[in-house]
């Protein structure tokens, strides 16, 4: 089974409750941190690293001395990837989004494969604990096709739980798309609400069955609650604020390690959505 | 003109509370939502919307079943895995890259423009603001973000606003680059977190490989002081300028819930003081008042 941990909106709570999940079942679990840009969940498992492999992404390399400038390959471009100036054929590798249009339609198999780095894969464990995240490289712009690729780490025989990146975007779609379960996190605030609907919206376009934890559930007004309930929402899980819980966040400690009786909480938040997959409820 | 963007590398720290604070503090300022994807800054603003445009970008394939002969060759083309071997394409996964619409025999690949999203140009209580809402699932957020940060561009000069203030997205990725590209400087709000110092880290590289000066306070500083310190270690070791920082405090979230800045739900609040300080910082600093620096535009 592959839940994906997701929210509208950024810093709700999704690292705290897919590695705090990860680490309270008793079955074979992974753990695949999809928020490239900014990986966190490493910070709270300390894993130790194995394998560290650069992904990289197909760009166009130019022969000039093959190149009649014909222009077919700028033509082809959708991503303004590629220009002439003159005699010149400038490659924008950062726009390339690696169709292969280029290469196909080059009438003097001028173009080969070159490649463009945009992050890494760090895989590893923290004692049964299998661990995947990616790391997008600072200045790379696409963070899709990395999140793919930690996501081809995912074991049919283990529980993978997803850390996805915030937002409503590509990158977001590509960390829920195909995945049995989205377990969206946000509190009870406004923004929180507002981001939720959005990410509602998101889940409900690609028809995967959803729940909802509310974080520091006692801070702001019924907003959330009241759209659950409109919405026929299941709330999964509350986690109230309290200042031990945000320090210990803060200094990268795991909730289950610092208050162990909420390991059964989240072994509970885990039950309910297998029952709830089992029951086949229409929550997508 | 003199753009700031306020961005943060993690989300939730506080971007878009502290956008709306500093709002309500500058004069003659407009304002810019580039957080496409999850804005919330209207939240607080209440915009009555003047103009209502929509974003238009990219391509979608859509196969004509009634012409197709189905030879096989978009789907063995496609690099996206977006063409099912019964052709039809998956709208979430096709990138509208056009090389199953060149290469189909029998043209039966239609290639329509794609409405992604919409953006306005609205007036709220401290001046003109322009913001967008990105459709659910699309792409193009850079995109977005550039026309968005353009047409800020535009009308702050039409009304002679001195200043645009910009409230960004949280990660490095695609929509972060596109908010910060050729702005006068960024401002980061840190939280005092390994998470927070994690990935404000990630963000300065960001911001410093693309030369854009930077400033740096920290959010609920005393949520952890130990974290607090290494942030302003950090920025000191960086030579950041390091604005101040700003206790936990509920009247951000009551404010928030009353769609209210903090500077209107409790003005007497202790953080107001901090904050105004750190916008004079901001406002008196060499970071936004220095020309010297190149202004490079690119979208």
């Amino acid at each position: 089974m592959i839940i994906s941990v997701a929210s509208g909106k950024g810093g709700t709570g999704k690292t705290t409750v897919a590695t705090n999940l990860a680490c309270s079942l008793d079955t074979e679990v992974q753990i695949l941190d999809c928020d490239v840009e900014e990986p966190n969940a490493h910070l709270f498992l300390d894993p130790e690293i194995n394998s560290i492999s650069t992904v990289n992404t197909a760009i166009p390399l130019i022969d000039e001395t093959k190149c009649t400038y014909c222009r077919k390959c700028v033509e082809i471009c959708r991503f303004n990837a590629l220009t002439i100036v003159g005699e010149t054929i400038l490659t924008f590798s950062a726009m390339c989004h690696s169709c292969g249009g280029c290469m196909l339609v080059c009438p003097e198999n001028a173009i080969t494969e070159s490649k463009r780095e945009i992050g890494i894969i760090e895989h590893g464990q923290r004692g049964p604990l299998d661990f995947v995240h990616g790391r997008l490289r600072i200045g790379e712009a696409m963070s899709p096709p990395l999140i793919k690729q930690v996501r081809s780490f995912s074991n049919p025989a283990m529980t993978s739980i997803i850390d996805a990146p915030p937002g409503t975007s590509c990158p977001v779609i590509a960390a829920m798309k195909g995945v049995d379960f989205v377990l969206m996190v946000t509190e009870p605030t406004p923004f929180g609400l507002h981001d939720l609907r959005l990410a509602v919206e998101a889940v409900r376009t690609l028809g995967i069955p959803h729940g909802l934890v509310i974080n520091r559930s006692d801070v702001g007004d019924d907003c959330v609650r009241e759209y659950a309930a409109q919405q026929n929402l299941p709330i999964l899980m509350e986690i109230p604020f309290k200042r031990s819980i945000a320090e210990a966040y803060s200094n990268g400690k795991l909730l289950v390690e610092v208050m162990p009786e909420w390991r059964d909480k989240f072994k509970m938040l885990f039950h309910k959505i297998e029952n709830s997959l089992e029951r086949g409820d229409d929550l997508s | 003109m003199r753009e700031l963007v306020i961005i943060s590398g993690k989300g939730g720290t506080g971007k878009t509370s502290l956008t709306a604070a500093f709002a309500s503090l500058a004069e003659n300022m407009l304002l810019c939502d580039a957080d496409v994807d999850a804005a919330d800054l209207h939240l607080l603003m209440n915009p009555t919307i003047q103009e209502r445009y929509d974003f238009q970008a990219g391509n979608q394939a859509i196969i004509d079943p009634s012409l197709c002969c189905e030879c096989g060759i978009c789907h063995d083309l496609c690099h996206f895995d977006a063409i099912s071997t019964d052709y039809q394409v998956d709208r979430l996964s096709c990138e509208g890259c056009g090389v199953c619409v060149d290469f189909c025999p029998v043209k039966a690949i239609d290639f329509p423009i794609k409405t992604c999203g919409e953006w306005f140009v609205s007036d709220t209580r401290f001046g003109p603001m322009v913001h967008a809402r990105l459709g659910i699932a699309e792409e193009n957020s850079g995109r977005l973000v550039s026309l968005i940060r353009e047409e800020s561009k535009k009308r702050a000069q039409d009304s002679k606003s001195s200043m645009i203030i910009t409230d960004g997205p949280p990660g490095i990725g695609c929509p972060v680059i596109s908010s910060i590209t050729g702005a006068t400087a960024v401002v980061i709000v840190a939280e005092p977190s390994v998470s927070g110092v994690h990935d404000m880290e990630r963000v300065v590289e960001l911001a410093t490989n693309f030369r854009i000066p930077v400033m740096i306070c920290v959010n609920k500083y005393d949520l952890n002081l130990k974290q607090t310190l290494a942030i302003e270690n950090f920025a000191r070791d960086k030579e950041i300028r390091f604005l101040g920082k700003i206790s936990y405090n509920p009247v951000f979230t009551k404010a928030m819930i009353q769609g209210e800045t903090i500077f209107e739900y409790k003005p007497d609040a202790d953080v107001c003081q901090v904050v105004s300080e750190i916008w004079d910082s901001i406002i008196t600093g060499p970071e936004v008042n220095n020309v010297s620096h190149l202004e490079f535009s690119f979208t």
